[in-house]
């Protein structure tokens, strides 16, 4: 029987379900070693516990909760979905002004058998990728990369497929002489006029202005247990209350979850996620976010790049009318 | 102190005095210089220190008043949107701070639009207001500017906006964060249209606000001295801890770094605005009567970026300039013009020189 290895690290708030899963571990490990008696029922019986516990735990994720798990290190990143949903994926890189940024990685490929352009955001997994991806925060030349990708899609009629994970856009000295706000602007209006469809998946967080640029889609997907939102739980915190330590008061406040935002109108479909998180069953969650995926861009076969266009249009200008 | 204030409790107070219309601050210290300077002479100068030439901020009724011909304007209705989507308190509910904000500053929300004339041009205008909450881009905010840009595609009008703005409306989250796509597909009805979209950035313009409609249009003019940013100077201190250069994120940094196209004195605005829409609306105003207002010519002063002046430029303007405190961009009055029967007045260097500048000099 095949089972999914726990997770690396757990969160705070998993520590029932890590010790159970802990001791389950180690009665594994007892029983390889000599075959006991009735050890494989009490493995059985724990094991159950354990899911229970996962399930508890997962059934009732507060918004702060979800934010933990939306930033979690093993959660799949967008370059695992691109590994798994993506054939002949080939890299494109640079803005052709002024240089790579790898926090945004982007490039063509086929997805279920139809060419596309995909772009996402990219934190890093370790150390060492985290850096070279300055952990999926970008800079102008990012966003800058990414318009001139949609713009290659558009002339090459490809639908663009939008993966967004990060934090924000980066706030530095040399972002902000190259103009960071400029560039996410014309980011944000590059996935506006585009006469092919866009899909945006929002597979961990959704940091602000720095997803809103790659993410003014057709149709907007999200993940169970990701985040979207204007300011980070946190950022809210410190601003708002001038407390930086009421970031889970914030993050409740601020209607941050896939639920809240589904019900506001601001994303279309919620994709469910395994129990426990992304992480704990990525060919599961690579799968269903496939799917989800075929199924939105499915939706706009046929039509043309002026239909597109004036979808996406309603779609956003619709947005808080009915509320 | 009269008996009736230490008995009648604050909130009756108010109705048994009258208004005041001599605001708290009879004398306003410049921020720059420390200068103290008489209210009611910051206000005729359109809140600039006359001297130290800080731009003070302004008000949106204000900055429709100073921009206007005469000061005209009819003020553009905007439909309604949702208050308070996230039913969000943090201590105070975000219902009360709002009516807090519509008592203290007599506006609707953050964004005020109007249509007038500039110069003879009718033109749309939308000014931020940055008592109201900061300026914060929320729902009502985002509604009002594409309801002024709609206006203009409706009245084939140039569209002017002054920016003004802390950023999103954290109180309306992920509402107001939805408003940069929203702006951003009015502007392209502008776009489409083919109607001038003129963004004046005034101090501050930060975040949300910067990262969508204000940094989407043809032409960019800041006044001087305006923080001009997407992350606050605080926030980019806070990640990188080190010194931030000097004038950083100001409007000139912005200028010399290629952002915007002009640095332009308060007072020079409405003459700046109304030349640019002008020039840029000459297709489509061919064959219709327009006032004509003389044009203006370089007359051999040095050319500084369209009608920009740097902060240094302005300095020395004003020292030197005709003791009026205006400032003389390089668009010279018709007085002024190089004609040749003034040539003697001139320079001999510029003005003898043959008119084509590849001629050899004999």
């Amino acid at each position: 029987m095949e089972r999914t290895p726990p997770p690396r690290t757990y969160l705070d708030f998993e520590k029932p379900v890590a010790e159970l899963e802990s001791k389950v571990a180690e009665l594994r490990a007892l029983e390889d070693e000599d075959s006991g008696v009735s050890i494989t029922e009490e493995i059985k019986k724990l094991q159950q516990k354990a899911e229970a516990a996962l399930i508890e735990t997962y059934g009732k994720l507060t918004p702060w909760q979800k934010t933990l798990v939306a930033r979690h290190s093993d959660r799949p990143h967008a370059l695992d979905y691109i590994a798994s949903l993506i054939e002949d994926f080939t890299p494109l890189s640079g803005d052709r002004y002024y240089a790579e940024d790898a926090a945004i990685v982007g490039g063509m490929g086929k997805f279920r058998g139809r060419a596309v352009m995909v772009i996402g955001n990219e934190k890093g997994s370790d150390t060492e990728s985290r850096l070279k991806h300055n952990f999926g925060m970008a800079m102008p030349e990012g966003y800058r990369k990414a318009v001139r990708l949609m713009e290659m899609a558009e002339k090459f009629s490809l639908p663009v497929l939008t993966l967004i994970d990060t934090a924000g856009a980066y706030p530095g000295i040399g972002a902000e002489e190259r103009g960071q706000a400029e560039a996410i602007a014309r980011s944000t209006a590059c996935c506006l006029k585009l006469g092919v469809p866009l899909i945006s998946v929002i597979i961990g967080e959704g940091g602000s202005g720095g997803a809103v640029a790659i993410a003014s889609a057709n149709r907007i997907l999200m993940l169970e247990h990701a985040i979207y939102s204007v300011i980070s739980p946190e950022g809210a915190a410190s601003i708002i209350w001038r407390d930086s330590a009421k970031k889970e008061e914030a993050a409740t406040a601020m209607k941050i979850t896939a639920q809240d935002l589904a019900g506001l109108g601001v994303i279309d479909t919620i994709i469910t996620e395994p129990v426990g998180g992304a992480h704990r069953d990525r060919t599961r969650v690579m799968r269903a976010t496939g799917d989800a995926i075929a199924k939105a861009l499915a939706e706009f076969d046929g039509k043309s790049p002026d239909e597109i266009r004036a979808q996406r249009h309603d779609r956003f200008l619709k947005i808080g009318r009915s509320l | 102190m009269n008996w009736i204030n230490s008995v009648v409790r604050p909130k009756i107070r108010s109705f048994l005095t009258t208004k005041r219309d001599v605001p708290d601050n009879l004398w306003v210290k410049c921020p720059e210089t420390g200068q103290m300077v008489f209210y009611k002479d910051l206000e005729a100068n359109q809140f600039v220190v006359p001297g130290s030439n800080f731009h003070m901020r302004v008000g949106a009724p204000a900055r429709m008043k100073m921009i206007f011909d005469g000061g005209e304007f009819t003020k553009v209705q905007v439909a309604q949107t949702a208050i308070d989507p996230l039913k969000f308190r943090d201590g105070r509910r975000y219902t009360d701070r709002l009516k807090d904000a519509k008592a203290d500053t007599e506006l609707d929300d953050a964004v005020l639009i109007g249509e007038g004339q500039i110069q003879g041009l009718d033109v749309v205008v939308a000014a931020q207001d940055f008592r109201f909450m900061a300026g914060s881009l929320g729902m009502a905010a985002g509604e009002a500017v594409i309801a002024g840009m709609l206006r203009a595609v409706e009245k084939k009008t140039p569209f002017i906006l002054f920016a003004a703005s802390g950023g999103a409306r954290m109180q309306e989250g992920i509402m107001s964060l939805m408003q940069m796509p929203r702006t951003t597909i009015a502007v392209q009805r502008l776009a489409d249209a083919k109607l001038p979209y003129i963004v004046v950035l005034t101090d501050p313009t930060t975040g949300g606000v910067t990262a969508s409609y204000a940094m989407l249009g043809d032409v960019h003019i800041a006044e001087p001295g305006a923080l001009i940013c997407f992350a606050g100077p605080r926030v980019i201190q806070q990640t990188i801890r080190e010194q931030l250069p000097e004038g950083f994120q100001r409007s000139e940094y912005l200028l010399a770094h290629g952002m915007i196209d002009m640095v332009v004195h308060r007072h020079q605005l409405p003459e700046t605005l109304g030349r640019i829409c002008r020039l840029l609306m000459t297709s489509k105003t061919m064959g219709k009567a327009v006032v004509e207002t003389p044009a203006k010519k370089m007359n051999g002063k040095p050319y500084v970026n369209g009608a920009a002046v740097d902060g240094k430029t302005i300095e020395a303007a004003v020292r030197t300039g005709p003791g009026s405190g205006v400032i003389e961009a390089e668009p010279v009055p018709p007085s002024e013009r190089f004609e040749a029967r003034d040539k003697a007045r001139r320079d001999p260097d510029v003005t003898q020189r043959p008119a084509g500048k590849d001629q050899p000099r004999s």
